[in-house]
C-alpha cells in the first residue's frame, strides 16, 4: 500500500472538496432562496475565471485590483440573469425553470468558447513561492490559498446568514415567501441578491481553480459535481453543502487511489460521484441535513 | 392531446368512442393520408441533402417522441435521453454483428433491450419526483456514457462499432433514397402507437399522474408502475430511434450521445409542444433545421463586415450551440406551449377569417 500517494490524494481531495463545498454552497443558496435548481452554476465559475484572466493578461491589471473588479462584475451579472431571465419564470412549472437554466448553461459555455477559444490558458503567477513544506509534505502554495479562501468564504457565508440583517431577510424568504413579503421584505430584491451573491462566490471559486489549473472550458465540470455534493448534504442546507462537497472531493480522490493501486479500471474518479449520487437518492433523498418533508412517492 | 382542437358550435360528440378518435374530423384524417402519400414521392423529387435532413427529422422525431411520453404526458423530467438513444444504437449494432440477427429484427429488439435499461434507471422515478428525478437522470446520463467508453466488448471502445445496412428478405436497402422509406414506416408506426397509447386506459393513467398524482393515486392508479412504465416506454422509443440512427450511418462512435444531445432532445419537445404528439415532429424539424440555417446564415454573411468582426466561419459550432440555448429560452418565455399551440392558433384564425370576433 502506497501511503505517501494516499495521503497526497487525500490532501488533494480535501482541497478540491472544499472548493466543491463552496460551489455547492452557492448552488444551495439559489435553491434555498428562489427554489430554482441552477444547472448553470459551473458556467458562473467559468465566466468569473475568464473575466479575471482577461483583466490580468490583456490589461495587465494587478491581481489585487483585478479580483475585486471581477467580483463586482459577477455581482451585477448575477442580478442581470435573475432580473432578465429568471424573473419572468416565477410561477412556471419546475421543468420550465430547469430547462431555462440548462439553456443558460449552453449559451454561456458556447459564448465563452467563442470569445476565449477552447484551449487551456495558463493563469498569470500570483504567488512567488511555489511550495510550502508542512509536516514533511510538499504542499503547493496555491492549494493553501485555495483552502484559506474556501474557509473564508464559508465563514463569511455563515456570518451573513446568522448575523446580518439581509441574511435574516433571505432566510425568512426561504422559509415562507408570503409571510416574508407581508413583513416588509422585498422578495424581488432578495431573489436578485441570492443570484448576485451566488455568482460572486462561484466566481471566487472559479478564479481559485484557474490559479491552480489554468482556465479552460472544462472548468464548468465543477457545476456538475455540485449535484452529488448538494444532494449528499441536503438540497436546502448550506452547511450540508459544504460537508457534502468535502466528502465528494475525498471520495473522488479515494476512488482514484483505489483505481490506480488495485483496480486499474481507469477514470473511476470521474464517475464515482455519480454512483454515489444514485445511491444517496435511493437511500436518503433528502441528504444528511436537508429538510425531511420532501415527499416520498 | 391529439383531440384538443377547436370544434365548431353544434358539433357534438355523442359517444365516448367518437370523442377519442385518432383524428377529430374526417378532413384531418384525409389530409394526413394525402400528406403521407405525397411524402412517399420525396426521394424522387428532393436532392440527397434535403432527403438526409428528412431522415434525421424522422429518426430524432421517434426518440423525441419517447421523451415526450416521460416529460409531456407523465410530467417527469429526464435529462439523460441521449444516453438511451446511444444505447439503442450500440445494442442494434451489437446484436447484428455478434449474433447475426437480421437488421429488420434488430431494431425493435434494440428498442426492447433499451426499454429494460430504461426501467432500471426509471426505478428512482418510483420514489423521487421533480428536480430530484432530474438529477438522478443526469447521473444516469454520465453513468451510461462511462459504460460506453468502458465496455469494449459491447461498443468497441475507442474504435467505432460498425453497423450492417438495413435489409429485408435478403434485399439490402442501401442509400438515403431507400432508407427513407424505412424511417418513414417507423415514424408512422411509432406516432400511431403513441397516439393510440394516449387515448387508451394506460395513456389516461399517465396523464392523470402528470396532472395530479395524489388524485391519481386515490383513483386507484399505481403511481410506481406508471412512472416506471413511462421511463421504459421513453427508453423503448429512444432505442428504436438510436437503432435506426446506427443503421443509417452504418457506424456507431462513442460521440454524439452526451448531455448536449439530451438538451437538444428536450429542446425538441419544448419547441414542439410538451404533451403534443404532432408537435414533437414539428419541434424535431425545427431543431434539425436550426443548425443548418446557422450554416446558411454564415455562408450568406461570408466576407461581410459582420463576418469579419465575429469570425462566424470558424466559430459556427459555438454559434449553433448558442442558438439552441437562446431558442429554448425564447420559447419558454414567450411560447411555453410550443409550435403545436401556435399552429392551432393559426388554424383557428383562418377558420373564422375574416370575422375572427
Amino acid at each position: 500500500m502506497n501511503t505517501q500517494l494516499l495521503i497526497q490524494l487525500l490532501v488533494n481531495g480535501l482541497v478540491v472538496g472544499t472548493l466543491y463545498g463552496v460551489v455547492a454552497m452557492s448552488f444551495v443558496l439559489i435553491y434555498k432562496a428562489t427554489q430554482v435548481v441552477n444547472f448553470a452554476q459551473g458556467e458562473l465559475l467559468l465566466i468569473g475565471a475568464w473575466v479575471c484572466w482577461w483583466l490580468l493578461t490583456k490589461y495587465q491589471v494587478p491581481f489585487y485590483l483585478g479580483m475585486p473588479i471581477t467580483l463586482v462584475f459577477m455581482f451585477l451579472f448575477g442580478i442581470a440573469i435573475q432580473v432578465v431571465i429568471l424573473r419572468p419564470m416565477v410561477g412556471e412549472p419546475i421543468i420550465s425553470v430547469i430547462m431555462v437554466t440548462i439553456a443558460l448553461s449552453t449559451v454561456f459555455s458556447a459564448l465563452m468558447k467563442w470569445i476565449f477559444g477552447v484551449n487551456l490558458q495558463p493563469f498569470p503567477r500570483v504567488f512567488t513561492t511555489q511550495n510550502v513544506n508542512i509536516l514533511g509534505l510538499q504542499v503547493q502554495t496555491v492549494y493553501l490559498m485555495s483552502l484559506a479562501v474556501s474557509l473564508a468564504m464559508m465563514v463569511g457565508m455563515a456570518w451573513f446568514f446568522r448575523l446580518s440583517k439581509y441574511g435574516l431577510a433571505m432566510r425568512a424568504t426561504a422559509f415562507n415567501q408570503q409571510v416574508a413579503q407581508s413583513l416588509g421584505i422585498s422578495v424581488k430584491s432578495v431573489f436578485a441578491m441570492a443570484w448576485a451573491i451566488s455568482a460572486t462566490v462561484s466566481a471566487v471559486a472559479g478564479v481559485v481553480v484557474a490559479v491552480v489549473n489554468g482556465v479552460s472550458a472544462g472548468l464548468s465540470a465543477y457545476g456538475v459535481k455540485v449535484f452529488p455534493a448538494a444532494i449528499l448534504g441536503g438540497l436546502d442546507s448550506v452547511g450540508g453543502a459544504v460537508l457534502g462537497g468535502i466528502i465528494i472531493g475525498l471520495l473522488e480522490n479515494f476512488a482514484h487511489f483505489l483505481d490506480s493501486e488495485y483496480l486499474h479500471w481507469g477514470n473511476l474518479y470521474e464517475i464515482a460521484p455519480f454512483y454515489a449520487l444514485i445511491i444517496i437518492l435511493m437511500i436518503k433523498p433528502y441528504g444528511l441535513f436537508g429538510t425531511k418533508d420532501i415527499e416520498r412517492v | 392531446m391529439a383531440t384538443q382542437t377547436l370544434i365548431p358550435a353544434g358539433d357534438f360528440r355523442t359517444t365516448y368512442a367518437a370523442d377519442t378518435t385518432v383524428f377529430p374530423t374526417r378532413t384531418s384524417r384525409n389530409a394526413m393520408i394525402v400528406g403521407i402519400i405525397l411524402i412517399c414521392f420525396a426521394p424522387h423529387v428532393l436532392n440527397e441533402y434535403t432527403l438526409s435532413l428528412l431522415i434525421q427529422i424522422g429518426i430524432f422525431g421517434i426518440a423525441a417522441l419517447g421523451l415526450n411520453i416521460v416529460v409531456g404526458f407523465t410530467g417527469q423530467i429526464s435529462i439523460g435521453h441521449a444516453a438511451f438513444f446511444g444505447f439503442g444504437a450500440f445494442t442494434s449494432a451489437y446484436l447484428s454483428n455478434r449474433f447475426g440477427i437480421p437488421v429488420f429484427f434488430c431494431i425493435p429488439l434494440a428498442g426492447v433491450v433499451t426499454a429494460a435499461v430504461g426501467l432500471i434507471f426509471g426505478l428512482p422515478a418510483a420514489r423521487l419526483k421533480g428536480l430530484y428525478l432530474a438529477i438522478a437522470t443526469l447521473a444516469a446520463q454520465y453513468i451510461l456514457l462511462d459504460f460506453f467508453a468502458r465496455a469494449e466488448w459491447f461498443t468497441g471502445g475507442s474504435v467505432p462499432a460498425s453497423a450492417e445496412p438495413f435489409s429485408i428478405f435478403g434485399y439490402s436497402l442501401r442509400g438515403d433514397k431507400k432508407y427513407f422509406y424505412v424511417v418513414l414506416a417507423y415514424v408512422i408506426v411509432c406516432y400511431l402507437l403513441v397516439t393510440n397509447l394516449i387515448r387508451s386506459r394506460d395513456g389516461r393513467a399517465l396523464v392523470a399522474v402528470r396532472d395530479h398524482y395524489l388524485s391519481a393515486e386515490i383513483m386507484g392508479i399505481n403511481l410506481t408502475k406508471y412512472r416506471t412504465l413511462s421511463f421504459g416506454l421513453a427508453a423503448f422509443f429512444a432505442g428504436v430511434g438510436g437503432a435506426l440512427y446506427a443503421h443509417y450511418n452504418q457506424v456507431v462512435s462513442n460521440e454524439g450521445f452526451g448531455i448536449d444531445r439530451s438538451i437538444i432532445f428536450l429542446a425538441m419537445i419544448i419547441i414542439g409542444g410538451i404533451g403534443s404528439v404532432m408537435g414533437t415532429l414539428m419541434g424535431t424539424a425545427f431543431m434539425v433545421l436550426l443548425p443548418e440555417s446557422m450554416e446558411w446564415l454564415s455562408v450568406a454573411l461570408r466576407d461581410s463586415p459582420i463576418d469579419q468582426f465575429l469570425g462566424l466561419k470558424n466559430n459556427i459550432a459555438f454559434l449553433r450551440e448558442m442558438a439552441i440555448g437562446i431558442i429554448i429560452i425564447i420559447f419558454l418565455v414567450f411560447e411555453p406551449d410550443g409550435l403545436a399551440h401556435r399552429w392551432r392558433r393559426i388554424k383557428a384564425y383562418w377558420k373564422l377569417y375574416p370575422f375572427s370576433h
